[in-house]
């Protein structure tokens, strides 16, 4: 196991060079001249632009000299220049990388939470209604169009109820705090500011509801299956035998062998987490590298579409690669051998 | 309460466990299937009482439920007094305060019986902890250590660590005897404690059970299929047919002069060094399928002996001193010797 | 306990074929009633999608049942219009994408080799993308539209077909009768189409039928952002995209959003149901 994760690490690099070579095709396809992927059409008509762009990406040069160019730019971390904000993509994204995280980890701690309490209900209480309510509820996450959940949600209890607040991270009034991890609500607690705490927080929990929401169902309903497999096993009985209660029986006993597969599905939730981040984000002004995402697609800003493309294929790799390692770590059988 | 209750503690004549027509069903469709159809033992303190049954005659089933493990959609009824105190109907916290500690469970296989992601030190300090909650984890795992070397596993202190994976089939079963006993239980359940085992671990664990049963003053219940177990082990011997006790006595009064067919086809299919294997017997036919009993006797199809009155009348318990035997012919069937026995053997078919 | 596995029969008066569960017969229905939307779409709506019906914004009433637009259309008949911008598209990008996907696992799983490989590292690569930034940049680089909105999610998709594909040949390969078709001498072509695809496509099947209902998400999706349809074409998600815009009147993203949901819940069902009837022990 451990070998296979030093294989892995050392596959990294090739794909992550597919990954590259693909994001360059992807500018190569771009019709017309190849010029509008790295210059905007404003800017198409400066003779000086026009030339520099030309230089510095090799567009006159054949194309494979070209991709080579454009790898020796990306491993220098230049991923070109944003139509839109006229600043590196790079740091563009670097900015928002963070407020992404954020969202997506709270999404992600909301989705497995839900997921996993309503899959040990279901289970444990197997074809009752508390079974079926968890499938809809499920069913729904994976159906829903997460924008519109989102509109719907951001609606009703922003708008009409006024329980929470609206789209954003923390309130425009509020002065927000010294950026230190880029993570509101951390920088908000760093800055001692408690009120600017509770509204980055309350931001955050409409955001997170609707993205957990998506992979809660795929969680909830391998825990079912896992759990229903593991409740017949033997030892469950051992367990009982030993005098030990029923919430001690679920959750320490059968519960911790399914750990692995639960660990597995959230981490590869991530991908869902990521896809449904960038339409989350555009609903809820998210600041982050979703709402990037689509607010270059819609004008059409190639740099940064293809900037962000290769950082969430990479933002991928890496989280398989921990998923397989924290397996090896859950998994007592697998550790030894 | 019951009356058990208000007469006080047992006193010293009374049985450590008493099991009154015990029943057990499954709900099914809005009918309920017997498995257990009116369970009768008592055991005494410090006794080795043997329940035998081939699988799915509802040897275990009437064992787990006594203890409140029966399965979610199982209805139970019937008495089954402990210590004085009635355990049908007891809340479940009661019942699992004295599951693990004033009566244990060990089962057939122990590898499936361990909890594979836990190590042997925190299964069995588990049980310490959950039924004596003043107990600090050091003097937990200080007692673990005590217990493993009572079921003499080498090395405690590195075994403690590993997982259950780490240990052959028979240091796993003296693992779960570990757990059982580590809070000096008075009842121990063994249900096939040996049957996953290999031929020269079996007599291992038996001997260990035997040796901690007089050590620590246990009653041990043993549930098998096997009656070759019971025979070097059980002090008495209870035969289940079909959910009912067909036949109960002392063991050597069981081998020596057994009343009912069943328990004669059961003597005469163990196997024997000296016979050759290709005479091995077996009862013809299987047992009834839950659901589908047939009437009069449950054994009848399958009985050599059986007359028209076993297809129509359930035959009544008839006692003979402290032998019982539920059978028409329980006093009429030849009588049991060397012949008989040969004979059973040589002539499966009906009679 | 074996007993409790036992399944309740249905009652006499309901004897339906095995595989028509609930679940599958509720998809069915959803999907039949989204089917007539593409189809006729002018038998069930009462206006024309493009055109004004009435005064803008007007909240559902009698006259409107899902209510009017910001330019004063209505929203009823603009969602069941947009069936047909949803359905045949998620039609075609899934075909395309089995068509595509199943040819190169076959040819990769079959053949092996070098090119096997490269087939397979491709599919890697593809699949390392988070999809709808895989989709959007495809999309953006073709520039808007529904046309390029679907080669874009054929690219997400296909490899996700290939890999099914590949490990059922595979293990299809391996078993007795295509050793008898290899010995008899049959050729390598004829040995694929008759001996090893025919017993590859019911997980294929599945899949599909479940990716129908992803597809139109992902392509509500796109025309969300503003890449799929452009206006004023009564595309779902960009009805709801118009719907963001005026956040008050919240009954314009009401219809397409729940079209999109019903339709998708639809296909989910329905692959639900073959799924349960296939493969029993996956459902549990």
């Amino acid at each position: 196991m451990l070998n296979y994760i030093v294989r892995r690490s050392i596959a990294m690099p090739f794909i992550l060079l597919g990954i590259v070579t693909m994001a360059f095709l992807l500018t190569a396809i771009t019709k017309g001249d190849p010029l509008t992927a790295v210059v905007s059409e404003q800017q198409l008509n400066n003779p000086e632009i026009v030339a520099a762009a030309r230089q510095r990406w090799g567009l006159d040069r054949p194309l494979p000299e070209r991709y080579l160019i454009y790898v020796g730019n990306l491993l220098k971390g230049d991923m070109g220049t944003s139509f839109v904000t006229r600043r590196p993509v790079s740091t563009d994204l670097m900015a928002r990388l963070p407020a992404t995280f954020e969202l997506v980890i709270s999404a992600m701690i909301i989705g497995s939470v839900i997921g996993i309490v309503f899959g040990l209900l279901a289970a444990y209480y197997r074809d009752t209604a508390i079974d079926q309510s968890a499938r809809i509820f499920s069913l729904f996450g994976s159906s829903v169009p997460i924008f519109w959940l989102g509109l719907a949600l951001l609606f009703l209890f922003s708008v009409k109820y006024q329980i929470l607040p609206g789209p954003g991270r923390i309130d425009p009034r509020m002065s927000p705090p010294p950026v230190v991890t880029g993570f509101m609500t951390i920088d908000t607690l760093l800055a001692g500011n408690l009120a600017a705490f509770k509204d980055a927080l309350s931001h955050l929990i409409l955001p997170s509801i609707v993205l957990g929401w998506t992979v809660a169902g795929t969680i909830s309903r391998l825990v079912r299956a896992n759990m229903l497999e593991v409740m017949e096993r033997e030892f469950i009985l051992t367990a009982r035998a030993k005098g030990a209660g029923e919430l001690r029986v679920v959750l320490r006993h059968a519960f911790r062998n399914i750990l692995v597969p639960v660990l597995t599905v959230i981490s590869y939730s991530f991908a869902y987490l990521i896809t449904g981040a960038v339409l989350t984000e555009a609903v809820f002004a998210w600041p982050g590298m979703g709402s990037y995402a689509v607010t270059a697609a819609r004008s059409l800003d190639f740099p940064a579409i293809i900037g962000v493309t290769i950082v969430g294929g990479v933002m991928f790799l890496i989280t398989n690669l921990l998923t397989d390692i924290a397996y090896v770590l859950a998994n007592p059988r697998v550790r030894l051998n | 309460m019951s009356v058990a209750d208000a007469k006080g503690p047992a006193s010293a004549s009374e049985p450590l466990l008493r099991i009154r027509d015990l029943k057990v069903g499954f709900s099914s469709h809005g009918k309920t299937l017997p498995a257990v159809r009116g369970l009768d033992v008592e055991l005494s303190k410090g006794e080795v009482l043997g329940i035998v049954g081939e699988s799915g005659s509802g040897k275990s089933l009437g064992m787990l439920a006594s203890l409140g493990l029966q399965a979610r959609n199982a209805v139970v009824s019937g008495s089954v007094v402990f210590k004085g105190q009635e355990l049908i109907g007891r809340p479940r916290r009661d019942m699992r305060a004295l599951r693990g500690s004033e009566i244990s469970m060990i089962f057939q296989d122990p590898l499936s019986s361990l909890n594979p992601v836990m190590t042997v030190g925190d299964q069995i300090r588990e049980a310490l902890l959950l039924h004596t909650k003043s107990m600090t984890k050091a003097q937990a795992t200080a007692r673990v250590l005590e217990l493993l070397q009572l079921v003499a596993i080498p090395q405690p202190d590195r075994r403690i660590n590993q997982y259950p994976h780490e240990f052959s089939g028979g240091m796993r079963q003296r693992v779960m005897i570990a757990m059982a006993i580590a809070n000096n239980p008075e009842l121990l359940v063994a249900d096939e404690p040996t049957t996953a085992l290999d031929v020269t671990v079996q007599a291992q664990i038996m001997r260990m059970l035997r040796d901690l049963k007089e050590k620590l003053g246990l009653a041990l219940i043993l549930i098998t299929h096997d009656l070759g177990v019971v025979a070097g082990h059980a002090d008495r011997v209870a035969v289940i047919y079909a959910g009912l006790v067909i036949e109960e006595a002392e063991v050597r009064e069981l081998f020596a002069n057994p009343r009912h067919p069943y328990t004669r086809g059961l003597i005469a299919s163990i196997p024997k060094l000296t016979a050759s294997k290709d005479k091995l017997y077996s009862i013809p036919g299987a047992p009834p399928m839950l659901g589908a009993l047939p009437e009069g006797c449950a054994f009848h199809p399958r009985c050599s002996f059986a007359q028209d009155v076993c297809r129509k009348v359930a035959p009544a318990t008839i006692e003979l001193g402290r032998h019982r035997a539920s059978c028409h012919f329980a006093e009429t069937l030849p009588p049991w010797g060397e012949s008989a026995r040969a004979a059973q053997s040589e002539e499966p078919a009906h009679g | 306990m074996p007993l409790s596995s036992v399944q309740a029969s249905s009652p006499a008066r309901l004897r339906l074929p095995e595989w028509a569960s609930p679940a599958f017969l509720v998809g069915g229905v959803v999907v039949l009633f989204w089917l007539v939307a593409t189809l006729f779409p002018t038998w069930l709506a009462p206006y024309d999608p493009l055109k004004l019906a009435g005064r803008r914004l007007q909240a559902p009433n009698a006259s409107y049942l899902l209510g009017t637009d910001a330019l004063g259309r209505d929203v009823l008949s603009r969602t069941i219009h947009g069936a047909q911008h949803s359905l045949p598209i998620a039609l075609l990008v899934v075909v395309s994408a089995v068509v595509i996907g199943s040819a190169a696992g076959a040819i990769s799983g079959y053949r092996g080799g070098i090119i096997g490989a490269a087939i397979m590292r491709l599919v890697d690569i593809t699949l390392s993308f988070p999809p709808i930034l895989l989709a959007m940049a495809v999309a953006a680089s073709l520039g808007p539209g529904l046309g390029n909105a679907a080669i874009a999610m054929v690219v997400v998709w296909w490899p996700v077909y290939a890999r099914l594909m590949r490990a059922q040949v595979l293990e299809v390969r391996e078993r007795e009768h295509v050793e008898a078709a290899v010995a008899a001498g049959a050729g390598h072509f004829r040995i694929l189409t008759k001996h090893i695809l025919p017993l590859c496509w019911t997980p294929i099947l599945i899949s599909a039928t479940m990716d129908l209902g992803q597809v139109i998400l992902l392509a509500a999706s796109l025309s969300f952002i503003g890449l799929g349809a452009t206006p004023p074409t009564p595309e779902w998600g960009a009805m709801i995209s118009d719907g963001a815009t005026f956040f008050y009147s919240w009954w314009i993203a009401f219809g397409p959003g729940m079209a999109i949901l019903t339709a998708v819940l639809g296909f989910n069902f329905i692959g639900d149901g073959l799924r349960d009837y296939f493969d029993p022990r996956s459902s549990k």
